[in-house]
């Protein structure tokens, strides 16, 4: 859960993806294989070592009108291919805040 | 209210303008993210977890209604229907499209709200006291010197790229509600042997990864005097302040460095240069300020009025006053605060509909005028006593009647890890559920003062150092662990609190406090003894022993 805006080295330690922000709205967007944003974790690029992960954010990076902050964030991948955010803080971000919003409640 | 001038509107118009072309040139791709960022922050864009947070200033923590509404409106039309006002005087949105982000600014600028320097390495809104203007024994109202300050300080060339972000903060009570023993810059408003007005100056505040507690740099300075003096200070932080690491470029890092002594024999000889300059400010200067700000006709009211008696027998509305309504400098009238903190809600958290409830009561009850605190509560500041039974039921029909102002529910939160793209763990939630453990009103009232504030990661947005409970969420291992801290306050006594032992888990931090509570009930030597009191007297130690002896 330590802040990727402290990541300081890319290692990593088993499946991740890139995510970043898109730009005009701001939301939650996870780099695709067709080198291009969605709002859908399912549809992430997966990297698996850091090599992988390095070309991966540096051709994100690129895109720097699509989304903003890309950062290599861990997953985990079921049995079943099934995505799912590999921390706390990626959790939060895919599926929302933890606590009723105060126009909801 | 202060009321803008043409200036000011053609200032606040004219960033409008050009945040609008800003934003067209970068979703144009004309302008990348790096050149952008410092632009967006200047107008209190930041990008967070789930979306862009906006951050809107609410100068020395005054509100006219109009404003609260168009804060209303812009949490509905841009929003998602609700705002959450800070700890210095600021509400923030939280999902905000970058898209439509010039036409909110455009919508507030048309009732004279701005976001400039809310956020950026620059100087932040100036904070006061929210009782400014009304506080009995108040020796004058500091938001005529806040005004002077936001004034010379907006825009200015020489203090938009300092080392790090600056704050100053106001008061003119003995009893500090500006906390300015933490800021940048606190100012202590005072009169000299003359009846002049001056400023006790303190330097060298701040919390986050290093926290200190604000050193006197000079006892009094004149009036006239204090632009050339803060400009004093700005120019030596801004010669001598660390651009090379973020961690140790706040002023305070200087201060401590340099030693006070030192540094204020740098400020004083950058002083001598300037003082007798441009800056020295003409009465008719704070007159014209002065003559802006417009105050209620208040009436000849009694002190006891008979509505005000006969609710007293009613025990909920009693309850309600006793923590919410703080005596006026006019008599027949009150302070009300409004605590923001309902039992299970998100501190500081209000919707667009109680906004413009609120305001449709301010209107009716205090003269069209709204104060925001550092404690994330707002006030109306001129309300008549015989007001108090309706505006009391009025307010509970919109849940902003919970009567724990000041008390173990009050709890000041920073948006923590539900929000915030640099925090490790949640606050939000350990807030709530302290609410729900100490909903009951008598237990509340049993305890007494005290303060529990929630940082959800070192940069203490919380204010946790200072909280007289203090909980710093942290991340080890993957999890979120929770540091307590006892004895911290930020008032005119401010101190640091102590650090009680080893984090807490999640789901222990609630059980943690209790036990602290319990401690402090057990310890206590008589009811009136408030909690920092048995702190002060017993040190950390026994609270230790007891929150450390079963885990």
């Amino acid at each position: 859960m330590t802040s990727p805006l402290e990541q300081k080295k890319i290692k990593i330690a088993g499946p991740s993806v890139v995510t970043a922000n898109r730009t005009w709205d701001g939301i939650v967007v996870y780099r695709t294989a067709a080198k291009s944003w969605s709002a859908d974790l399912s549809e992430a690029a997966i990297v698996r070592n850091s090599d992988e992960a390095k070309a991966l954010l540096a051709e994100s990076v690129v895109d720097d009108v699509g989304a903003i902050g890309p950062y290599i964030a861990p997953v985990q991948v079921g049995e079943d291919g099934k995505i799912l955010p590999g921390n706390l803080r990626e959790q939060i971000r895919r599926t929302g805040v933890t606590i009723g919003q105060p126009a909801q409640v | 209210m202060y009321a803008y001038d043409e200036i000011d509107r053609t200032l606040v118009n004219e960033r409008v303008s050009e945040f609008r072309d800003q934003v067209k040139r970068r979703l144009s791709g004309e302008l990348t993210e790096d050149e952008f960022k410092i632009l967006r922050l200047q107008n209190g864009v930041y990008l967070q977890l789930h979306a862009y947070m906006f951050r809107v200033a609410i100068p020395y923590g005054t509100l006219a209604t109009n404003q609260l509404r168009a804060l209303a409106h812009v949490a509905r039309k841009y929003d998602r229907g609700y705002g959450h006002f800070t700890t210095r005087q600021n509400i923030q949105f939280n999902w905000i499209k970058l898209a439509e982000l010039p036409d909110a600014l455009a919508d507030l600028a048309e009732v004279g709200i701005h976001a400039m320097q809310t956020s950026g390495n620059n100087m932040r809104n100036v904070t006061s006291d929210q009782w400014a203007g009304v506080a009995p024994g108040e020796i004058e109202d500091p938001r005529i010197w806040s005004e002077l300050i936001r004034q010379h300080t907006t825009l200015h060339p020489e203090f938009s790229f300092l080392p790090r972000k600056f704050k100053i903060a106001i008061t003119a009570s003995d009893h500090d509600r500006a906390a300015i023993k933490i800021h940048d810059i606190g100012l202590r408003l005072i009169k000299n042997e003359k009846g002049e007005t001056g400023f006790e100056v303190l330097v060298g505040g701040g919390l986050g990864r290093t926290p200190f507690i604000a050193k006197t740099i000079k006892h009094f300075v004149h009036g006239r005097d204090i632009l050339s003096y803060i400009e004093a200070i700005l120019r030596v932080y801004n010669q001598y302040g660390r651009r090379d690491n973020i961690y140790k470029a706040r002023i305070k890092i200087l201060v401590h460095e340099l030693g006070i002594e030192k540094f204020s024999r740098e400020v004083e000889d950058e002083w001598q240069h300037i003082r007798n300059s441009s800056l020295q400010i003409d009465d008719e200067v704070i007159e014209d300020i002065r003559s802006r700000f417009t105050y209620p006709a208040y009436e000849k009211l009694p002190h006891m009025p008979d509505e005000l008696r006969q609710a007293a027998a009613d025990p909920e509305f009693e309850a309600w006053r006793k923590n919410s309504v703080a005596p006026h400098k006019v008599p027949g009238y009150s302070i009300v605060t409004i605590s923001l903190k309902p039992t299970g809600g998100p501190p500081g958290d209000a919707t667009a509909e109680q906004m413009d409830a609120l305001a449709d009561l301010a209107d009716k009850y205090s003269f069209g005028e709204i104060r925001v605190g550092h404690e994330q509560n707002l006030a109306l500041p001129h309300v008549a006593k015989r007001d108090l039974p309706a505006l009391w039921k009025a307010l509970d029909k919109l849940g902003l009647a919970t009567p724990n102002v000041n008390l173990i529910t009050d709890i000041i939160a920073c948006p923590g890890l539900d929000y915030c793209s640099l925090a490790n763990a949640r606050s939000i939630p350990i807030a709530q559920e302290l609410t729900r453990r100490f909903a009951n009103h008598e237990l509340a009232n049993l305890i007494g003062r005290l303060h529990i504030n929630i940082s959800g990661c070192i940069n203490a947005c919380g204010h946790h150092h200072v909280g007289h409970i203090g909980i710093l969420g942290v991340e080890k291992n993957g999890e979120e662990v929770y540091q307590i801290t006892i004895g911290g306050r930020a008032d005119e006594n401010a101190a640091l609190g102590t650090l009680i032992g080893p984090g807490v888990k999640f789901d222990e931090v609630a059980d943690v406090v209790e036990d602290i509570v319990e401690a402090y009930l057990a310890l206590r030597e008589r009811p009136e003894e408030l909690f920092m009191d048995t702190v002060k007297r017993l040190g950390v130690e026994p609270f230790k022993e007891r929150v450390y002896a079963t885990r």
